[in-house]
């Protein structure tokens, strides 16, 4: 079975929401959508207060060349344009829609049939791209239409489409490719028509089986399109990981994935691209996972963009009484969220609440040198050096020893016997040299 | 036997002694001798707060200059820096001394934790990842950052204490603190003996009913200190006063006119005032 080369852990995979099918959620009495979604330039509003707007009409657009426009996820009417505090606590604009109490549903789609499909250029698939704000659905935020617009001088070949899932706790991904393999399998040809490249996979942990068989059965039909079996192995979903595992090539250190001519997206965006060019949708809802050990009603939900969180969780039975913290995201690369007042975004892919046993850090010890971090990494890096010349401010050596290529995974964090906060100083190291930039 | 070793090794140390003394000739480079004397009078702390890479820089500097205006460390006093001018022969440019102050009086009976972090203690990881412990996204984080910059312990947080004071004779202006503060809450002001600072401990930049909510001594940007000020000193912006150093007299009267007792100062001035 496939793999990447190096490190990686097994952590527990407490994926209780397996089974669930998607639930739409039902449209909460007000929408908060923050202006900043995707990584780049936070979009500028469009609308004014007052406004009336009808789902899937623009009401911000792209920030700058790396941005994406924001859609309104329902018929309704600008309240104002106001400060909403973010999942991290920070003040972020946001408009405010209260939707309108009949005929709240998407406006109806502009049906493209499959000759016309055909018909359209690379260039139209990207324009439609970029009109329907699709951002990377994974959670990284990087607008697609950048990351299909292939450099000049540079070629694609390979599209992989990331269906990995390597998380603990998340299944929105496996959900997804439950229940609409089909329009995945059409996404991916859309994403190798825009980047010219020749052949696509569908990359999908062991443990997923229902999944890989829909996958299959969804791209029989594609003799360019295959689906790959990959090992159960945190972080299998990671960029550069998933090319060495299934095209065994190595992306240089610093450069992007498509210099090894691979073009790699979740595939909840492989869905999200197909929406937009056969039906027209623009990107204004996402699947999340809501888990949790003592949630009530966990589930693969299907949310509206400006969700407030606490409508979520109190759908999904309300916060637990002993909950010691919500995490945005998986619990490997999520961050704990300080306001359930924030709303969901297009990059939120779960919550996970934690109770209070399990919400707390470990006391920490001093580092044995038993350089388990070292052999968990996947990148190859030396984590236990890099908290010491953090600790010391010690930043060019850092960069030295390739600091910038961790991507973060907390592999180190996780495997640390004394329970050191090794990705907490890396990711200090990463700041500064950013800064010194 | 020990005879032999003994001529044997002294005969080495001797040709070796030879080679370096020949050593010596031959790459002696010459440094103007003043500026080891300059660099024992400074604090050694290469603080930068001169604004060159360290002490030593600073001393080249000083010896090789036609006029000491502009050239001044903030570790010595005076009386330091006319040592220095008697050294290289030129008039000693007084400069006005400076401090540290840090924008924000606000403990935990201020404004409550919201949420508990129990991360790394530092101010710069802390804020990189979040809001803080309070509603407040501008206050002081509490870690420290600045006291461990300080190189000349002038920033002391005790045990238990979550906000930062600053020993004004220990304070040399460097700018390490400001350097160092995440949140920009440390500010270098002119600062002479006799007539204390007055200035405005907030960073909140929120709207007053926010702000209000946020913190029991934020600043709600209320306007009353500037209407109070003989001078004009208090500059409003962004709902948020800050009182111009080159304007204030520190008489006192904002002080007293503040509704939230967010301006503080660094010894009494009337029965209202917060000493930090």
């Amino acid at each position: 079975m496939k793999t990447f080369l190096k490190g990686g852990i097994h952590p527990p995979e407490y994926k209780i929401t397996a089974d669930s099918p998607i639930v739409r959620l039902p449209i909460p009495p007000e929408l908060r959508i923050m202006l900043s979604q995707c990584i780049g330039a936070p979009s500028k509003a469009i609308v004014k207060p007052g406004d009336h707007v009808s789902a899937g009409q623009i009401i911000a657009e792209a920030g700058g060349f790396v941005g994406a426009p924001i859609h309104s996820p329902v018929n309704g009417t600008v309240k104002k344009i106001e400060p909403t505090r973010t999942a991290q606590g920070i003040w972020q604009d946001s408009i405010v829609i209260a939707p309108d109490e009949e005929s709240v549903e998407n406006a109806p789609d502009q049906i493209r049939s499959d000759q016309e499909v055909d018909n359209l250029s690379p260039e139209d698939v990207i324009a439609i791209v970029g009109e329907a704000g699709i951002v990377g659905l994974g959670g990284a935020t990087f607008p697609t239409r950048v990351k299909l617009s292939v450099p000049k001088g540079k070629t694609a070949t390979t599209v992989l489409i990331n269906g990995a899932e390597c998380e603990p706790c998340l299944t929105c991904d496996d959900a997804l490719m439950r229940s609409e393999a089909d329009k995945i399998a059409k996404g991916t040809l859309l994403i190798m028509k825009a980047t010219g490249a020749t052949e696509g996979y569908i990359g999908i942990e062991e443990n997923k089986p229902r999944a890989i068989e829909a996958m299959k059965k969804a791209s029989e039909a594609y003799s360019n399109l295959s689906v790959v079996t990959l090992k159960k192995k945190y972080p299998q979903g990671g960029e550069k990981q998933l090319i060495y595992a299934i095209t065994g090539k190595t992306v240089p250190a610093g450069a992007l994935p498509i210099e090894t001519g691979c073009i790699v997206d979740n595939v909840a965006t492989a869905f999200a691209i197909y929406e937009a060019v056969y039906t027209g949708r623009p990107s204004t809802e996402r699947i999340l996972t809501v888990t949790g050990p003592e949630v009530t009603n966990p589930g693969n939900y299907l949310v509206k963009n400006g969700t407030p969180l606490s409508f979520i969780l109190e759908y999904a039975g309300g916060l637990p009484e002993d909950t010691g913290k919500v995490i945005a995201g998986g619990p490997m690369m999520g961050r704990a969220i300080s306001t359930i007042e924030a709303t969901a975004t297009k990059g939120l892919s779960g919550l996970v609440v934690l109770p209070q046993s399990v919400a707390l850090r470990k006391q920490e010890g001093p580092c044995i040198r038993c350089a388990k971090c070292v052999s968990v990494c996947p990148m190859g890096l030396e984590p236990y050096l890099m908290i010491l010349q953090a600790d010391m401010k010690m930043w060019d050596e850092m960069s030295q020893h390739g600091v910038m290529n961790c991507l973060e995974c907390g592999c180190c964090s996780y495997a640390c016997p004394s329970h050191r906060p090794i990705l907490d100083m890396i990711k200090l190291g990463k700041q500064e040299l950013r800064k010194k930039k | 036997m020990v005879t032999a070793s003994i001529i044997v090794l002294g005969v080495i140390g001797i040709i070796a002694a030879i080679l370096l003394f020949l050593a010596a000739k031959k790459f002696y480079v010459y440094e103007d001798p003043r500026i080891g004397e300059i660099e024992k009078i400074l604090p050694g702390a290469n603080c930068g707060g001169c604004g060159f890479s360290g002490c030593h820089a600073f001393a080249v500097e000083c010896a090789n200059a036609s006029s000491l205006s502009g050239l001044n460390c903030t570790g010595v006093d005076a009386e330091g820096m006319k040592k220095i001018a008697g050294i290289v022969g030129l008039a000693a440019v007084a400069a006005q001394k400076k401090v540290a102050i840090v924008k924000c009086s606000a403990s935990c009976e201020n404004r409550d934790p919201r949420n508990h972090y129990d991360g790394v203690r530092s101010c710069a990881i802390e804020s990189a990842l979040y809001q803080g412990e309070s509603d407040c996204i501008y206050g002081c984080l509490g870690c420290g950052d600045c006291v461990a910059a300080c190189p000349f312990g002038a920033m002391q947080m005790e045990p238990g204490e979550t906000l930062p004071h600053i020993d004004l004779n220990k304070c040399t202006g460097c700018g390490k603190c400001v350097e160092a503060c995440p949140r920009n809450l440390c500010e270098l002001v002119p600062y002479n003996e006799g007539r204390p600072i007055v200035w405005v401990a907030c960073a909140n930049r929120d709207r007053g009913p926010v702000a209000m909510k946020e913190c029991g001594v934020a600043c709600i940007g209320c306007t009353k200190c500037r209407k109070v000020c003989p001078n004009e000193a208090p500059a409003i912006a962004s709902f948020l006063a800050h009182i111009e150093q080159e304007k204030c007299t520190s008489c006192g009267e904002c002080i007293k006119a503040c509704p939230r007792h967010t301006i503080v100062s660094t010894s009494p001035i009337n029965s209202n005032t917060t000493v930090i």
